[in-house]
């Protein structure tokens, strides 16, 4: 599938699907009926949350009821490969997608069971960039302190995170290549763990979206952000860039419809995201979130972008 | 002292008091279905937390979970099926009391020990939560790694008949755990390029193929006669002053029970489906009479539900003293904190204690509210169950199993692969395997390989990673008491003859 995707040919994609639009769907005929909200992750999760969060504010725009439902296994795989395969491309089917899970696992995998390009992506809503932190004891007072001890001690250092071929293992080795640390990195299953790894002491430090370090306060110290600027919710914590490092990175959460879904719907779901977003930076901000509005054709050049950044990695 | 009376003031309110009623009501209800977990039913109440303050939303929650551990119970006498992986020990003694007419009274004994499970759960937060905290963060990967190694060895002394028998069914558990993504790698392993399989086995779908469906089918081939032995007639009800005197009158099997319900509560990721199961082993263990356990004896009952109901406020402490998820329904009460602002820790404790205190007070009143509300309901769910016909009983039981299976994950392969399981399980329990090493075998497969491959990984700049397993006081505990418990399992009866 081309990346170079543009609104026309989006829509004559969707008419050529065949599925049942000989006319062009106007926007009083969406939603005709409840919308399926699939998260691909467990409940609790920060996709679950965000979700839990959105659907009473889109029932009440749309007029319809919204269902989220979890799909969870396979760090999303599975839920990405049967919508990829079953979901109808009429708006009424909708799912989380996150990066940069979508573009690494299909690489990193023999059968990930979906495509990268195989959604049309309403909007990336939200950012959580990446943190490298320590426990508040520790004698890394800055990265410099960090990167100095892993060149002299190589992989004596453990960073935890979590999962494999994950954005937390990719920023470690994007890291590692770029500062020249030799650490080692200990895949932990999910978020939820890592708390307890940096305050027992299980591992050296942390790579993890930055809501972790804004939840865990004082009792860990920021390392570095892997954002364009200093997060306001971490005012004293300074960017890879700032210290001389290339590095901007972390999640990036949004949602999808199915390929060939007409285009209108899109925007109209699109506008939708972004209204919310609104609503939501009250209570998500001050966790450590960055609201965004990445849509069309800048959501699919993200997905090159990341690619770019971490495919060496991936293929190795 | 101001702030505990300002927080029990605050719960004391009508309105609280009828969340509280509604959420352990509900809760019940949702633990009784095969499926329906206490994780999911919480994820369902989010959205209305939304539009509660933040004790409100606590407070709801809270008498949802402790609820829905209590509800497991219910399907666990009447029908042998663990209603929420944590009760699966419930089944041992529960129901072969049911099949001796004694249902509701071990109803009464499962609600008044898990009464006490809640209440004691809710003291130990209340006054421990800070040291215990401390013990919790002692459990690292190679820790994890010898928690698990010493579960494992329950499966010879929770088995019933041989041992071996025991261990192969954990080795069959084992195997089957390590379909899917792995935890630790990312590899994809015996899903044989069919894409579903990437999801691997859940627990709840082998808990609900192992243990339901086999039932049903051994209800269907023994028709009639199978139910009413299974519901037991012309009992006398509740007995309740009977139970409440069986539950005390073994005090060293409840507090034991407790106890270990409470450690293993803070251990992060070992989770509420193994604490019932070592709390029955510790009590089989230290009985005078172990062979009576399996057989309708209620203090494995006591020590089931008692140790389970400890672990709803137990894993609150990791919680909310470090924000540390010590079982999976509390992901969903970390995310409803987070977003009303509320950052875990012990600021929580001294910026909002009225709310901190408040929410755990919550659980001890959720926790004395299913006297009434379980009996009632048990009464129900009983009257239910006896009333019903065979051939619409196991019928029905068979497609709320099947819904609740699809629920979990909305996955349709997953009510196949439970069914593929149940007749599996059927086939295998004529041959003398029971479901529950399996589970076990299940359940800590994956934390035993997660804990190795983590330490080894941290070894990697040593010549010799795996002295890392070796290296804490803690895991070295772990090793004696493992060794310990091989020991008493091999020579149980020479033991017996020196006692």
């Amino acid at each position: 599938m081309k990346k170079t995707m543009n609104t026309s040919f989006a829509c004559m994609l969707g008419a050529a699907a065949g599925v049942a639009l000989a006319a062009p769907a106007y926007a009083q005929d969406f939603p005709e009926r409840a919308i399926e909200y699939i998260i691909p992750f467990n409940p609790g999760g920060e996709s679950d949350i965000t979700a839990r969060m959105q659907e009473p504010m889109m029932e009440e725009a749309l007029g319809v009821g919204v269902n989220v439902r979890h799909q969870p296994g396979g760090g999303g795989a599975v839920a990405w490969a049967e919508f990829q395969g079953n979901a109808e491309p009429d708006g009424h089917e909708i799912i989380g997608i996150n990066l940069p899970h979508i573009v690494g696992q299909p690489i990193q995998r023999d059968n990930a069971g979906y495509e990268t390009e195989g959604f049309d992506i309403i909007t990336w809503f939200h950012f959580t960039p990446h943190v490298l932190v320590v426990r508040a004891d520790s004698p890394f007072q800055s990265l410099e302190d960090l990167v100095a001890f892993a060149k002299e001690n190589p992989q004596s250092l453990t960073v935890g995170g979590s999962g494999t071929f994950s954005g937390n293992h990719l920023e470690t080795l994007r890291m590692e290549q770029l500062t020249e640390a030799d650490v080692t990195y200990i895949p932990f299953t999910g978020t939820g763990p890592l708390p307890a790894a940096i305050l027992g002491g299980h591992v050296g430090a942390v790579i993890s979206n930055s809501t972790l370090g804004v939840q865990m306060g004082d009792d860990v110290r920021v390392l570095a952000v892997a954002a364009e600027e200093r997060l306001d919710v971490l005012p004293d914590a300074p960017t890879f860039t700032e210290l001389g490092y290339d590095i901007v990175g972390g999640t990036f959460r949004g949602v999808a419809a199915p390929k060939g879904t007409p285009q209108e719907r899109i925007d109209m779901l699109a506008d939708l995201f972004t209204d919310m977003n609104e609503t939501m930076a009250e209570r998500q901000v001050p966790m450590g979130f960055q609201m965004t509005d990445i849509r069309g054709q800048a959501a699919v050049d993200l997905l090159a972008r990341l690619r770019d950044q971490y495919g060496d990695f991936l293929t190795q | 002292m101001d702030v505990l009376i300002a927080a029990a003031l605050a719960v004391m309110q009508p309105h609280m008091l009828l969340i509280v009623l509604l959420g352990v009501t509900a809760g019940l209800f949702v633990g009784a279905l095969p499926g329906l977990t206490a994780t999911m039913a919480l994820a369902l109440m989010l959205p209305f937390t939304f539009a509660m303050d933040a004790l409100e939303g606590l407070v709801a929650l809270g008498a949802v979970y402790m609820g829905t551990i209590y509800g497991g119970a219910f399907t666990a006498i009447l029908i042998n099926t663990p209603g929420t992986p944590s009760s699966i020990a419930t089944t041992f003694d529960g129901h072969p009391m049911a099949k001796q007419g004694r249902a509701l009274e071990a109803i009464s004994i499962a609600t008044i020990a898990s009464v006490v499970g809640g209440v004691v759960g809710v003291t130990f937060l209340l006054l421990a939560a800070p040291p215990l905290a401390q013990l919790a963060l002692k459990f690292g990967p190679s820790e994890m790694f010898w928690v698990a190694i010493l579960g494992l060895t329950l499966i010879g002394s929770l088995a019933t008949g041989s041992v071996l028998k025991g261990l192969l069914g954990g080795a069959i558990g084992l195997i089957i755990g390590t379909i899917g993504i792995s935890p630790i790698g990312g590899e994809t392993r015996f899903t044989f390029g069919w894409v579903p399989l990437q999801a691997g086995i859940s627990l709840i779908v082998a808990l609900i193929g192992l243990f339901v469906i086999p039932e049903l089918l051994s209800m269907m081939r023994q028709g009639r006669a199978a139910i009413d032995t299974t519901t037991g007639l012309g009992d006398g009800g509740f007995r309740f002053g009977t139970a409440l005197r069986t539950v005390f009158a073994k005090p060293v099997n409840l507090i034991r029970s407790c106890v270990v319900g409470q450690i293993i509560a803070i251990i992060p990721g070992a989770g509420g489906s193994i604490t019932s199961l070592v709390a029955y082993n510790e009590a089989k263990r230290g009985s005078d009479d172990p062979d009576s356990f399996g057989k309708g004896n209620p203090e494995g009952l006591v020590a089931s539900e008692s140790s389970n109901n400890v672990m709803v406020a137990g894993s609150m402490v990791p919680l909310l003293t470090l924000g540390i998820p010590g079982a999976p329904p509390d992901a969903v009460i970390l995310g409803v904190m987070l977003l009303h602002g509320l950052r875990p820790g012990l600021d929580l404790f001294a910026e909002t204690g009225v709310l901190a205190n408040g929410f755990i007070m919550s659980m001890g009143l959720a926790a004395l509210m299913l006297i009434p509300v379980g009996l009632l309901g048990g009464r129900l769910i009983y009257q239910v169950i006896m009333r019903t016909p065979h051939y619409f009983l196991v019928p029905t039981i068979l497609v709320i199993t099947m819904l609740g299976t699809y629920a979990l994950r909305n996955n349709l392969v997953d009510v196949a692969l439970m069914l593929g399981l149940g007749v599996v399980g059927f086939g295998i329990r004529g041959l003398g395997l029971d479901a529950a090493p399996i589970v076990l075998g299940l359940i800590l497969g994956t934390i035993a390989e997660q804990g190795y491959v983590q330490t080894i990984l941290g070894g990697m700049a040593m010549d010799i990673p795996q002295l890392r397993l070796l290296e804490n006081t803690l895991s070295q505990i772990l090793i004696v008491l493992t060794v310990a418990v091989i020991g008493w399992t091999a020579w149980p009866k020479s033991r017996r003859r020196k006692d």
